[in-house]
């Protein structure tokens, strides 16, 4: 496979609601900024993209099928190749990988990736029940579907199992939501405490609104490019900063749609096909597991996402990553909800699983210089959603994968002061970082691996 | 006494107009103005029944309108879902239906959700759950009845229920409740 990088980004205002534009106008705020970025007109490089992938989740919303070659042609894309992704809140991240797929493999040397969803047009309720129906229509959804409800199934079962707590998880929301606050193109920037999480209005307990990430409007759009692509842009005068940004790795994992039938592996089957390398190079880890399972831990059941864990295996392996937490120098995960970001940190191999709580609390995955008015026992270590995430930048779902990517770029050029103006949310000496992007109740995820070259 | 809340509720709905304003003559500076419009939005209703078979599943259903859960079991090896499914995960064998009816069963997992999807908002509170049935290997999505939903606790994990039926069924998957034992 050859060489792929990321070379460019843009990202629209998260918003609740954007009346003013249509969704394709709203998807060429930030392909423009991306074209822009580059410093390249947009004839000279609408002759030179080879084709296109475009993300977004849900008929439903747009009310529009086809909505995607709507986009493709207002872009000024067509009649180059182009096609739809669709896996639910991972759409982003597997158009990523799509547009990746396209490069590596030598089809095509330059590929614009966009997304968008616009959830405003229906009210909000109704939007959980789009939502909802992806989930078992026969079996799931009328028994009161519900994601937030889903997701706090999934925790009680966590806490029950590993003793995480609400505040281990408000933690989650104090952080990201005051990262936001530098983030611009971020819904929601306002600092909380962990007792603001905590009162405020209870959804499904036990998560509270500011436990849960909000309904968006938005787009977001990335270039990749090989290195023949790089030649023929800056041939037509782009400018590509240096050092370049490669995708290094690439991995993916699913799981059943109904989060009842999922499995509940023995000791030896965890640790065979789960277990990072990490993990079972540990003779304390191993030890660790084995008192997991003797006290009655199944794995994944509803508390993990072994999809998560499958994408983080392939792409660490990918990338050459051994010990993730120190290897990685940010994570923009999938924090839909403040508790999956607890069990993506397990998933990921940030920590083990049934320690996420202790980690969201540690102060690890916070960014340095940032007064949270938390007192936090460690020092940070691996800047987990330093943009915001989900929870404070919004989900606009087919362009929130994207949207991390863009963050990732950005973080990896060491441009964030450039594009937020605000330079507190750059990771110093960002050389390596991580996407995760995650569907439904853990079915489709996707992480791929970004670093400086 | 109730509070008023602080913020009036949005709704859909309103006024019926027949005509915006517009400029009176399209001259280049009055069509430059247009940019600055504020967006004009309607409303799109949109409804459809659809015809929905539960094919292969249906005897569960069947089962539930008889006071009984069925579930499926590998031929093999005997690996039971409480969640129909036709085919089995491992082998790809099609599944057999055994009743579970009698089975123990406890809480597996719970929400109590105090918001839901619009369908099932004028519910709220209910109480979702993730049954485990004895000897069955997979769960089952269901509702339970019977508890304080202000009461909600970590407790609640591993209590022994038993399942009810709905006298008049519906042919869903609600049709099946549980109560504490």
């Amino acid at each position: 496979m050859r060489p792929v990088y990321a070379i460019s980004g843009g990202v629209s205002k998260f918003a609740k609601a954007r009346p003013d534009k249509t969704y394709q106008a709203v998807i060429k705020e930030a392909y423009d900024y991306a074209i822009e970025d580059l410093e390249i007109s947009f004839p000279d490089f609408t002759r030179i993209a080879d084709g296109s992938v475009a993300s977004y989740f849900s008929d439903h919303f747009s009310r529009q099928l086809m909505a995607a070659i709507m986009a493709t042609d207002y872009l000024g894309l067509c009649p180059k190749p182009s096609h739809r992704v669709e896996g639910g809140g991972a759409t982003g991240g597997l158009c990523f990988q799509e547009a990746w797929k396209s490069i590596a493999s030598g089809h095509m040397d330059v590929v614009a990736a966009y997304g968008f969803e616009t959830m405003s047009h229906v009210e909000t309720w109704k939007g959980n029940e789009f939502i909802a129906l992806a989930s078992d229509v026969s079996f799931d959804y009328p028994v009161g579907g519900f994601y937030s409800g889903y997701y706090a199934m999934m925790v009680t079962r966590h806490m029950k199992e590993f003793g995480t707590t609400v505040e281990e998880m408000a933690h989650v929301s104090v952080k990201n939501h005051i990262n936001a606050f530098h983030n611009p193109y971020a819904q929601k920037r306002n600092r909380y405490s962990i007792q603001d999480v905590r009162d405020a209005p209870m959804v499904a307990w036990p998560l509270t609104r500011l436990d849960i990430c909000v309904m968006s409007d938005g787009a977001a759009a990335t270039i990749l490019a090989s290195e023949e692509g790089i030649q023929k842009l800056e041939k037509a005068g782009a400018k590509i900063p240096r050092p370049l940004v490669k995708i290094t790795g690439i991995g993916r994992g699913t799981d059943a749609m109904r989060m009842a039938d999922r499995p509940h592996f023995d000791y030896d089957t965890f640790i065979e096909d789960y277990a990072t390398e990490q993990e079972k190079a540990s003779s304390d880890t191993m030890k660790y597991y084995k008192k997991l399972w003797d006290h009655g831990t199944r794995y994944p059941g509803v508390h993990s996402f072994r999809a998560g864990r499958t994408a983080g295996n392939m792409a660490y392996k990918h990338a050459g990553i051994h010990d993730p937490l120190e290897e990685l120098d940010f994570v923009e995960l999938h924090d839909a909800y403040t508790s999956s970001e607890v069990q993506t940190y397990e998933d990921l191999g940030l920590c083990r699983y049934g320690e996420g709580g202790p980690f969201a609390a540690s102060g690890k995955a916070f960014l340095p210089d940032i007064d949270y008015g938390l007192k936090l026992p460690d020092e940070p270590v691996c800047a987990v959603n330093p943009s915001g995430g989900l929870i404070a930048c919004g989900h606009p779902v087919g362009a929130t994968g994207l949207m991390q990517a863009v963050f990732a770029i950005w973080q990896l050029q060491g441009s964030i002061k450039k594009h937020f103006d605000d330079k507190t949310l750059q990771v110093k000496d960002a050389q390596r970082g991580a996407i995760h992007s995650h569907a439904g109740t853990g079915t489709y995820v996707s992480v791929s691996i970004l670093e400086k070259e | 006494m109730t509070k008023i809340p602080s913020k009036q509720e949005e709704t859909l709905g309103g006024t019926i107009v027949h005509n915006l304003p517009f400029p009176r003559e399209t001259t280049p500076e009055a069509l430059a103005w247009l940019k600055e419009m504020a967006p004009i939005q309607i409303e799109q209703p949109y409804s459809i029944i659809y015809l929905h078979s539960y094919a292969q599943d249906s005897p569960w259903f069947a089962g539930l309108t008889n006071k009984k859960i069925l579930a499926n079991q590998d031929p093999v090896s005997g690996y039971t879902y409480a969640t129909p499914r036709g085919h089995d995960m491992y082998s790809g064998a099609e599944t057999n239906w055994i009743d579970i009816t009698e089975n123990e069963a406890e809480i597996h997992a719970f929400t109590v959700c105090h918001f839901g999807s619009e369908a099932f908002l004028d519910q709220t509170p209910y109480v979702l759950i993730q049954v485990e049935f004895e000897g069955v290997d997979t769960l089952l999505l269901s509702r339970l009845f019977g508890v304080d939903p202000t009461e909600a606790s970590l407790d609640w994990i591993g209590m022994k229920i038993k399942p009810q039926f709905i006298r008049n069924s519906k042919l869903q998957p609600t049709d099946v409740y549980f109560v504490p034992a």
